[in-house]
């Protein structure tokens, strides 16, 4: 037995064991949901997600051994969301990190924190979990001081021990009762006063990341329950093929196969061993008979369509005076689709034993699945358990929940065996929902002074989201007997979401219109791909407003600042030029540099970046050499945590805009390996990236997974253009797509 | 007096022919330089134009060969092993010290047709004027544009590195007298306007035959084995003609999406030499790239109904089989690294071609399936193509004697290869 | 019944000769390091060193491995004490979801064992074959430079040897 499949088996038992508090402990994390959404009057707003968990020891524990436990349903995705968490309740409660053991999104124990997603995790989980820290231990203190007899002012905290001037002490442990934290949180806390802070804005090293670089068991994939199979599902060919025959006998006479399993057009086999299963998985396949499929768009079929498809219209920005027009600048945009592409395929582990089906999984909302495999296998949803362990990072939505779905499928059907799915590479390059196709349209008008006068912009997209859709927002629940329909696509209800996320302009504008168009249907699966919309609608934002600024004969720097009003926006443009040394001069032929800004979903990190690259006309390769970037997230908690973040943003922005698009011959998804759907490899990282933070520990914590995809590719687009004089419309500039576009 | 005068007269036409056949070989040998011009701006040049000669260099693979390994593109170094010792390209950026920056039209014209520098000096022939030979002044008027609109760049060649007498460039006289048959390319009006373009690229720019007809002592394309199969840096070029090795014959459809796509399901990726051609091909006009898989297909030939039938047979055979091998009487060497490694993405209907339906394992050395297994296939970062990785630390060199002994013995029905051994140590040696 | 060595240790495994080395270590030896990626040779998840050289245990069959010396991140050293490699990951936080972690640490092993003080070409050029989605290529060039200081100064303790164990800790 490994320590994860110890961690993950004995968890309750740890809770257990934790003393008093926890009798009231399960009912505290039932009953909330329910409390929330029905209680009138209206409670008073709390702060993140201690507005939906409302007591204390929904987060914080105390043991009577002097134990804490800190509770959370934002899950570790590899954005290192456990070590901020840990660092903040240590904090607060004056305990070394070492010391506090942090409970990880599990239906049966943590709160329901929705999906990580959004880069909200600091927002909601972290300002939940910082507030729950003091006030907790400001009870303790209390406690503490009637205990003692002493002026509570008066007293010592140090690491979990509370000293009186007499000497007297008591530790968190011995102050701990049923009842102490079991109450409603207030909703201001005594936080720890920025010039006190001795843990939050420095940097920490991440909790997670000793087991990953020593084989420590680190990941789901790395599970394994006793009595464990592995099983593999053989997926029908393309979309909307059903399985018509399948010759099942042959291979259940295969070495190590334990069962083949067929319901409707899902098929999977089950093995002892994990190469046994493939080895059965292929001759499945080999033998499986499909009918029917649908037909796939590519491009450019795929934007033809999705301006002629049937779409709400969502006005986004309606403020429209146009003013006066010395001149009109219009473009077309598009994005093709692109994928999550995790490193690690989807892997789900799934055991249904007296009556209940308990799922582990590396998806991005352990509640959301507990009530879709629920559907699934026709359970009461209180017999379903779903528990968070680290995968591979996703992204957003990629295969994690349909892996977690496989496996309860197979193990509901297989009672008392622990299941493991592993998907394959294919499974995942093919079946994954993609980030969707987009178009963008824009134009704008210049006064003779060259301001803008009017702002038009529409964008195009169907759902970033199909989830939670339920049972019918799975792979298995498709296209098992009697399947549920495919998901009915919502148009968004809330601003900043789905295809108009950062549609609307950071900047001052007298007269704007902005329009999302909500496609409702198109072939290809879709949904959350980190940023949404943000990606795209921030590169034509951004790299039109280098075209108004250069139409204007403006410094595109200068150009930004002048329609910015936010002087924290301002401040990270001018850090990030001043650090980039940006300039007006002209670069050596074929060599551009280019600047890109935003703020993630216009409330949350802002992030401004600049690039310089080479362009090389006769094999059409542009080569990013050097990215600068500045952020302002408020108040900083890990430093270096943040910046990795960043880092990896900027990276994955500039694989995303040079390299990648899902493609398709009509029928099939040809994009199947990282031969055929290449992403950025070290041969074309750039030889500098520097990310510079501003720290505000005065301010609000604000995501940062997400801010800085979008401001990169506006950036690499534009220095692209100054490059070469040639604006780029369409996305990623693939070698070939330079060439053509730019001629010998 | 009269024999005298017979024999002045005689010595007189003696003389005179000496001196024509002097006058003639001076004429030959020594050719008149082109005066330097300015190098042309980009705007000299129709922008359709430049577009044009960028397609054609792409059939050419110019830049394969005038670019040093890392070094800068079209910036020559690059160095070409023959029997007569090394000879390095030449830099055709349009600097003007070290490239040709300051070649006129006429002079560029005048290397392509009869392979002479500008300054009168002969080419040798590893540059392939024996089959530029055949550009239209069309063709070579769009690649002068294209060339001159590169980037320059300062890089003088090394110098030649060849065996005596071979350092003499007058030599080529002779060479040129017997194998070069200058003049643009003359169509065959029996055949297709596709055909003729086929057959006028295949023959003249894309120099096919450079590699894939076997050479002579002089290093001359033998005329009675055109397409006979030759080589490329050691590697196999396989015969394009009727003795094509390919287990299922090539048509023009396959020839098209292999030489457009670097992958046909029937034959494979290319590797090697020519991985950089079809590389280069990308950028060639599709209809070029029909054009000359119509052409070669011909040069082909249909298949009989023998070999026909034996094809369809091979396909139906590699298609229905079970994707697992029979392990009752355990698996051989070979076999248990073919079902480990190859077979994850090399049996049918995964990623690879099946082996059964390469070349590789029906050639007659086994140079080009150890170099692949040893280095494996990368494309170009950033590019979509496929990838193989190198077995070269995974497998021992008995262990890869042992794969390839197998594959040649399940894969194709050609006797074993002698010598895998030596092979595999000379590609680790850097093909020494 | 296959003999290997891992990690300095005598394993004998009784699986079908063909099984590619990645299954043995995950599956049969329950080693977590070497990751499933592609199965393809394609993303160097699965990267492990084979006397010296590093080698994708997903394509390579477990039988060719007999009498040769296979390592992986477990042999690097543990979590109480950790190898100058695993050290200078550590302190560089070079991962964050760490998934293509421990293949790029194999590979970037394999060329440390091969060259003391690679320059940042080499560690590029070395590196390609691997993939990391999350964009931590940067931290991992910085990790791999310290590993290279961290191994030449004295107080570096050589890679440890048997440390099999590492999985159970
Ligand atoms: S898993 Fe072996 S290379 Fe990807
Ligand atoms: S750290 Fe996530 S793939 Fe590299």
């Amino acid at each position: 037995m490994n320590a994860l499949t110890h961690k993950a088996f004995s968890r309750r038992s740890v809770l257990a064991g934790g003393g008093a508090l926890i009798v009231s402990f399960s009912l505290v994390s039932h009953g909330f949901a329910q409390d929330a959404a029905a209680s009138p009057p209206k409670p008073v707003k709390l702060p993140g997600s201690l507005n939906k968990a409302r007591l204390l020891d929904a987060w914080i524990r105390v043991g009577a051994d002097g134990s804490v436990s800190v509770m959370t349903g934002k899950a570790e995705l590899g954005q290192g969301v456990d070590t901020a968490l840990i660092q903040l309740a240590a904090e607060e409660l004056r305990l070394d990190p070492k010391t506090i053991r942090l409970i990880t999104p599990d239906t049966a124990v943590t709160p329901n924190e929705g999906y990580t997603a959004g880069s909200r995790s600091m927002l909601d989980s972290g300002n939940a979990i910082r507030n729950a820290a003091a006030q907790a231990r400001e009870i303790l203190i209390a406690s503490a001081a009637t205990k003692l007899n002493a002026d509570a002012a008066a007293l010592k905290l140090e690491n979990g021990k509370i000293t009186a001037p007499s000497g007297a002490s008591l530790t968190y442990g011995e102050l701990v009762s049923a009842e102490l934290l079991h109450v409603e949180a207030q909703p201001k806390s005594k936080l720890t006063a920025p010039k006190d802070l001795k843990l939050i804005g420095h940097s920490m090293p991440r909790v997670d990341i000793p087991a990953k670089v020593t084989g420590g068991p680190a990941f789901l994939q790395d599970l394994r329950l006793p009595g464990m199979l592995h099983a593999r599902v053989i997926r029908p060919p393309v979309y909307g093929a059903t399985l018509q025959s399948v010759d099942m006998a042959q291979v259940e006479k295969m070495p190590g196969v334990k069962s083949v399993f067929r319901n409707g057009s899902f098929l999977a086999v089950v093995a002892e061993k994990e190469f046994q299963a493939i080895k059965a998985m292929r001759v499945l396949a080999h033998v499986a008979k499909w009918q029917g499929g649908q037909k796939l768009p590519d491009y450019p079929e795929a934007y033809e369509m999705l301006q002629k498809a049937p779409a709400d219209t969502i006005t986004v920005v309606d403020n429209h005076h146009p003013g006066t027009a010395a001149k009109t600048i219009e473009a077309t945009y598009h994005r093709p689709y692109v994928m999550h592409g995790a490193i690690g395929p989807s892997c789900g582990v799934a055991h249904y034993q007296d009556n209940k089906l308990k799922v582990w999984t590396h998806n991005q909302g352990v509640f959301p699945l507990q009530q879709a495999v629920a559907q699934l296998v026709n359970l009461p949803i209180d017999q379903v358990q779903c528990v968070h362990v680290n995968g591979s990072g996703c992204y957003g939505h990629n295969g994690s929940d349909d892996a977690g779905a496989d496996a309860a499928f197979i193990a509901f059907n297989m009672p008392g065996t622990p299941i493991r799915v592993q998907w394959m590479r294919d499974d995942e390059h093919k079946w994954e929902p993609y980030g969707p196709a987009m178009l963008t349209k824009i134009s704008a008008t210049l006064d003779a002074q060259g301001a803008i006068t009017d702002w038009n912009y529409d964008v195009w997209s169907t759902t970033h989201g199909t989830r939670p859709g339920g049972a019918r927002a799975l792979i298995a629940g498709w296209t098992k007997d009697n399947p549920f329909p495919q998901p009915v696509l919502k148009p968004p209800t809330s601003p900043e979401s789905d295809g108009n996320r950062n549609a609307k302009p950071p900047y001052k504008l007298a007269s704007a219109r902005v329009i999302h168009h909500f496609v409702k249907a198109m072939p290809l699966r879709v949904s959350s791909l980190r940023t949404l919309g943000a990606y795209f609608n921030i590169y034509t934002i951004e790299t039109f407003m280098d075209e108004v600024a250069a139409a204007a004969g403006v410094d595109p720097v200068e150009f930004r600042l002048r329609h910015l009003d936010d002087p924290r926006a301002q401040d990270v443009i001018k850090l990030t030029a001043e650090k980039f040394g940006w300039s007006k001069d002209k670069l050596p032929q074929g060599r551009g540099r280019g600047f890109g800004y935003a703020r993630y979903k216009n409330s949350q990190t802002y992030v401004a970046c600049a690039v310089e690259l080479g362009f090389d006309r006769d094999s059409g390769d542009v080569r990013v050499d050097r990215i600068v970037a500045a952020c302002d997230s408020g108040q900083v908690v890990n430093p270096d945590g943040l910046k990795n973040q960043i880092e990896g943003g900027l990276m994955q922005g500039m694989s995303w805009t040079l390299y990648e698009q899902v493609r398709n011959d009509g029928k099939k998804i040809t994009t199947r390996d990282w031969a055929s759907y290449p992403i950025m490899r070290y041969s074309q990282i750039p030889q500098q990236v520097d990310v510079h933070v501003i720290d505000r520990p005065d301010k609000p914590f604000l995501g940062a997974g997400e801010a800085s995809q979008g401001p990169v590719a506006g950036a690499i687009g534009n220095a692209l253009a100054n490059a070469t004089g040639l604006r780029m419309r369409d996305l990623p500039f693939t070698r070939e797509r330079m060439r053509a576009v730019m001629g010998a | 007096m009269r024999r005298r005068s017979l024999g002045s007269r005689l010595l007189l036409g003696v003389l005179l022919t000496l001196i024509v056949i002097v006058v003639v070989a001076v004429a030959l040998v020594f050719r008149l330089p082109y005066s330097e011009v300015a190098t042309p701006e980009r705007t000299a040049f129709d922008a359709a134009l430049i577009n044009k000669g960028a397609q054609l260099s792409a059939i050419g693979n110019c830049e394969t060969c005038h670019t040093a390994p890392g070094g800068a593109r079209l910036a020559g170094g690059r160095a070409v092993d023959t029997p007569f010792g090394k000879i390095y390209s030449t830099n055709i950026t349009p600097d003007r010290a070290t490239g040709i920056g300051a070649w006129s039209e006429e002079a560029f014209h005048r290397a392509m047709r009869e392979g002479i520098g500008r300054s009168g000096q002969h080419l040798y022939p590893a540059f392939p004027y024996d089959h530029f030979t055949k550009l239209t002044d069309d063709d070579i008027k769009a690649l002068y544009a294209y060339t001159m609109t590169r980037t320059p760049v300062k890089a003088a060649a090394p110098k030649n590195d060849l065996k005596f007498p071979y350092d003499i460039r007058e030599l080529l006289v002779g060479w040129n007298l017997l194998y070069l048959n200058s003049g643009a390319y003359q169509p065959d009006s029996s055949k297709s306007a596709e055909w003729n373009r086929g057959a006028y690229l295949v023959e003249g720019l894309a120099h096919c035959g450079s590699c894939h007809t076997p050479r002579n002592s002089f290093g001359a394309e033998k005329s009675d084995a055109k397409f006979g199969g030759g080589t490329a840096d050691n590697w196999t070029a396989p015969a394009l003609n009727a003795s094509s090795p390919a287990p299922t014959p090539w048509d023009a459809e396959h020839l098209a999406t292999y030489l457009q796509t670097g992958f046909d399901g029937r034959h494979g990726a290319p590797a090697g030499p020519m991985a950089e051609v079809v590389h280069n091909l990308s950028r060639a006009a599709p209809a070029d790239i029909k054009a000359m898989a119509v052409y070669l297909a011909d040069v082909i030939g249909p298949p009989s109904a023998e070999r026909k039938a034996k094809a369809d047979a091979l396909v139906a055979k590699v298609e229905s089989a079970p994707p697992e091998p029979a392990r009752d009487a355990g698996l051989s060497k070979g076999a248990v690294v073919y079902w480990g490694a190859c077979a994850q993405c090399h049996e049918p209907s995964r990623l690879g071609v099946p082996f059964a339906l390469s070349s590789t394992f029906s050639l007659a050395s086994p140079h080009n399936a150890l170099h692949i297994i040893i280095d494996g296939i990368h494309p170009p970062a950033g590019e979509a193509g496929p990838i193989m990785p190198s077995f070269a630390g995974a497998l021992t060199d008995a262990q890869i004697v042992d794969l390839v002994k197998y594959a040649r013995s399940s894969f194709s029905d050609k006797p074993a290869w002698a010598n895998v051994e030596d092979e595999i140590r000379r590609i680790k040696n850097g093909d020494k | 019944m296959i003999k290997l060595s891992v990690n300095g240790k005598a394993q004998e495994i009784d699986v079908d000769p063909d099984t590619p080395l990645l299954y043995v270590l995950r599956d049969d030896l329950q080693l977590n390091a070497a990751k499933f990626g592609c199965g393809l040779g394609q993303c160097g998840a699965c990267t492990v060193i084979v006397d010296g050289e590093a080698v994708f245990s997903c394509l390579t069959p477990v039988s060719v491995l007999e009498g040769r010396e296979i390592k992986t991140v477990e042999g690097l050293g543990s979590e109480t004490d950790p190898g100058p490699l695993q050290r200078a990951f550590m302190e560089e936080q070079a991962a964050q979801c760490g998934y293509c972690t421990a293949g790029m640490m194999m590979r970037a092993q394999a060329l440390l064992q091969k060259t003391t003080s690679p320059s940042d070409a080499d560690i590029i050029a070395f590196m390609e074959p691997n993939l990391c989605r999350c964009g931590t290529q940067h931290r991992v060039l910085n990790a791999v430079r310290k590993a290279a200081s961290l191994m030449k100064t004295a107080q570096a303790s050589p890679a440890k040897q048997p440390a099999a164990q590492g999985a159970a800790q």
